[in-house]
């Protein structure tokens, strides 16, 4: 077979088999089984949460802000590598930009989820105003969502006019590759248009996606809340979406590689550079966490020690040091080594990595609306405390499984790793064309 | 010369001002009086920075309600910016204010807009009782981070929820430093007389909505009609006055009227949290030479509950 050939052979979407098909059907059932427990909470209210007047965000925002801080992974990948001129990264866009869009969706979801009045959607359209950071948030989260899509279809053009020659066989499918490649043909003025559009929304979407995730922490950062309260809560998000997408990106490749058997494009080289770039991520993370919880316990004020006594030593210390030290400075120590970079040691240290991400996102949110100004009175017992109900804890399963629902659909109908540009990059393109011609 | 001028001209509007308010200030008694004299009879007033003066009697005309045709819940009443006191040096922690909020405003759920707090800042200092409600900020921090103006501020110093505008996002309620705000996280189970009339914001819990914010709303449905907002007028031991910080005079349930900045003054008002710079509409006077015994408000004081669930 002629290595051309070979490449489209390889790296063209293929059916599910036995085990896709059950892990479609998986989710499905978990996304049917919310459906079922928004239904309840639509019907009933937010009381079904564990969410009271006091902790009065709880998982869902949480759940949001993982969502969203997963989706700059797009912009790191795809923007920032490419841009940087970095050349090992282009079996690993696609991936990363299907991951961003997912998340970036299920953010929008999430949010919504969270509404005690999801029927007045359209007042933020109707009534917007730009003082609050809700709308600043809406703005730049459908424009991220926008560029982000861009951003996978564009590269995917020349790839839509392989796959449907390749797929003639199949005139269905072959017709929608053939819409959806726009009239590729690989024209000098197609490539200039296209070299430069992909360039562009590079450049464009890396201030959204700090926007994106600025604005999330703004969320927080806009209130008194000790805990909040804080001018590093921007880049100290920032730098911590990178953590959690750059692990989301291992953990999905080790799982895409072993299924579609694509060692021969992602390779150990790449999962040593994702793992050297996790370790600086880490590092750049841990370093906004000392900023962080450090400068407020030293200066221990009334408000900030009563959150961080309780972070440290009180009821949420089991699990924040599980996430600092299991989330973050374990995954240091073990990357620091090539051993701990292979694919198989460094696939379970990046789902600690997006474990830990997942949860640090909850210890920021709740344990700060617990300690309030004035104290918790007058209210009953169990509204000092917060753990997200069964319903509550379905409903966020299923919004975790929409995203990999969307993930899988996708990675089954698009080639994972980009055909045209690695033909290119391994330079069996233009020749092979013109021998077979 | 012209800075002369300028004071007395200032001086007379300031009179003016102060003149055409007087007729508002608790003197319902002499502006009946009014009605029944002929036109030559004088009668006394009293202005807010304490002379009497004397005045034809067929000058002085009632002012009846504030609402007017025009009246919009959004921008409020004309002319006034209201003002509250709680003098914590009175508060016993009777609870009646609780009482008469939580049954006016229809409040079913388990956290009352009006609180009263055990408070005591450290372990040598005094404990004391602190009332709280809503604190009308005039930079109100929940009204900036609305993203639907569904909580607004209106001209005279209220802050109100439209619950037919509210989203339920509940970012107000992390921005409030005053944990004032309320959600309704079912749908309330309130009495027959909550869903009575058309919905309006001057009235809040009247009827409350499923998915929104509550809280307190300075009672306008009172002020509307003269009236003080129902916890000032049913606390027995008058820790609350309600004025208008225009008239510069504050009245508490009683019907004792007082001077704001005097009292403010003498007593060493301050405001909770300043600090914050949310500047509140409501001044506490500190709880210092107490005629009540802080023990006594202990027989009251449930720190799990603030809405009492009638018996069935």
């Amino acid at each position: 077979m002629k290595p051309y050939d070979k490449l489209i052979q390889d790296l063209a979407p293929q059916k599910f088999g036995m085990r896709g098909k059950i892990w479609v059907a998986f989710l499905l059932v978990v996304i049917l089984a919310a459906l079922y427990a928004y239904y309840q909470q639509f019907d009933k209210g937010l009381i079904i949460t564990g969410m009271r007047d006091y902790a009065l965000w709880g998982v869902y925002i949480s759940n949001f802000v993982f969502f969203v801080a997963i989706s700059l992974v797009g912009s790191l990948v795809t923007a920032i590598l490419r841009l940087s001129g970095v050349k090992w990264s282009t079996p690993l866009t696609r991936i990363s930009e299907v991951i961003a869009v997912a998340a970036i969706i299920m953010a929008g979801l999430t949010i919504i989820i969270d509404m005690g009045r999801p029927d007045r959607i359209y007042y933020i359209f109707l009534h917007g105003r730009l003082q609050s950071p809700i709308i600043w948030d809406v703005l730049v989260i459908t424009t991220y969502l926008l560029i982000s899509i861009l951003l996978l279809y564009y590269p995917l053009l020349p790839d839509f006019a392989i796959l449907k020659k390749h797929f003639s066989n199949k005139p269905k499918l072959s017709k929608w590759y053939g819409k959806l490649s726009l009239k590729w043909s690989g024209t000098k003025k197609q490539t200039s248009i296209y070299n430069s559009s992909i360039k562009t929304l590079s450049v464009l979407i890396i201030p959204v996606a700090f926007g994106i995730h600025t604005v999330t922490a703004w969320l927080f950062a806009t209130t008194y809340r000790p805990g909040w309260d804080s001018t590093n809560f921007g880049p100290y998000f920032i730098a911590g979406a990178f953590v959690a997408g750059a692990g989301a990106v291992v953990v999905i490749m080790f799982v895409l590689r072993k299924i579609y058997h694509l060692e021969n494009y992602i390779t150990d080289l790449h999962f040593d550079k994702m793992g050297k770039l996790l370790v600086l991520l880490c590092l750049v993370y841990l370093y906004f966490n000392v900023n962080e919880y450090l400068i407020p316990a030293y200066k221990s004020t009334n408000e900030e020690s009563a959150h961080l006594e309780e972070l440290f030593f009180g009821g949420y210390a089991p699990l924040f040091w599980t996430v600092i030290i299991g989330g973050l400075i374990i995954p240091v120590i073990a990357l620091v080594f090539p051993k701990g970079r292979k694919p198989v040691p460094l696939f379970i240290i990046a789902l600690l990595v997006v474990l830990g991400a997942w949860w640090k996102r909850y210890i920021i949110v709740t344990p700060t609306l617990l300690h309030p100004f004035l104290p918790i009175q007058g209210v009953p017992e169990s509204w000092r405390h917060y753990f997200p109900t069964p319903l509550e804890w379905t409903i966020t399963f299923g919004t975790l499984a929409s995203a990999l629902l969307i993930m899988t659909l996708l990675f089954r109908y698009l080639p994972i790793i980009p055909i045209h540009e690695t033909a290119e990059e391994r330079g069996i393109l233009e020749q092979d064309k013109t021998e077979t011609l | 010369m012209q800075e002369d001028k300028k004071k007395s001209r200032r001086k007379f509007f300031e009179l003016g001002i102060k003149f055409g308010l007087l007729a508002s200030v608790g003197t319902v008694a002499v502006a009946k009086a009014f009605d029944d004299e002929d036109n030559s009879e004088m009668v006394e007033l009293m202005s807010t920075d304490g002379h009497i003066m004397q005045v034809p009697a067929s000058e002085v005309h009632d002012m009846g309600h504030n609402q007017h045709d025009g009246y919009d819940p959004r921008v409020g009443f004309p002319d006034k910016k209201f003002v509250m006191v709680v003098d914590l040096a009175k508060c016993k922690n009777a609870l009646k204010c609780q009482e008469s909020c939580n049954k006016n405003h229809y409040i079913t759920g388990e956290n009352a807009w009006l609180k009263v707090y055990k408070m005591q800042e450290s372990e040598k200092t005094a404990p004391y009782f602190m009332p709280t409600l809503c604190q009308h900020c005039d930079k109100p921090p929940c009204v900036k981070v609305c993203p639907v103006d569904a909580t607004f501020k209106r001209q005279d110093g209220i802050v109100l929820i439209d619950n037919e505008r509210c989203i339920g996002c509940r970012f107000c309620m992390a921005a409030c430093p005053y944990s004032t705000r309320v959600f309704n996280w079912n749908e309330p189970d309130q009495p027959e007389a909550a869903h009575s009339g058309a919905y309006t914001p001057d009235h809040t819990g009247k009827p409350s909505v499923k998915g929104t914010v509550d809280k307190c709303d300075f009672c306008p449905h009172k002020i509307d009609m003269g009236e003080l907002p129902h916890c000032v007028s049913a606390c027995p031991n008058d820790v609350y006055s309600f004025g208008d910080i225009y008239e510069d005079a504050v009245t508490n349930g009683s019907g004792q009227t007082f001077k704001l900045s005097e009292l403010l003054k003498e007593r060493s008002g301050h405001r909770l949290l300043e600090g914050l710079g949310t500047e509140p509409s409501v001044y506490y006077l500190p709880p210092t030479e107490r005629l009540v015994e802080f023990e006594e408000g202990m027989e009251n004081y449930t720190e799990f509950q603030s809405v009492k669930k009638s018996e069935e």
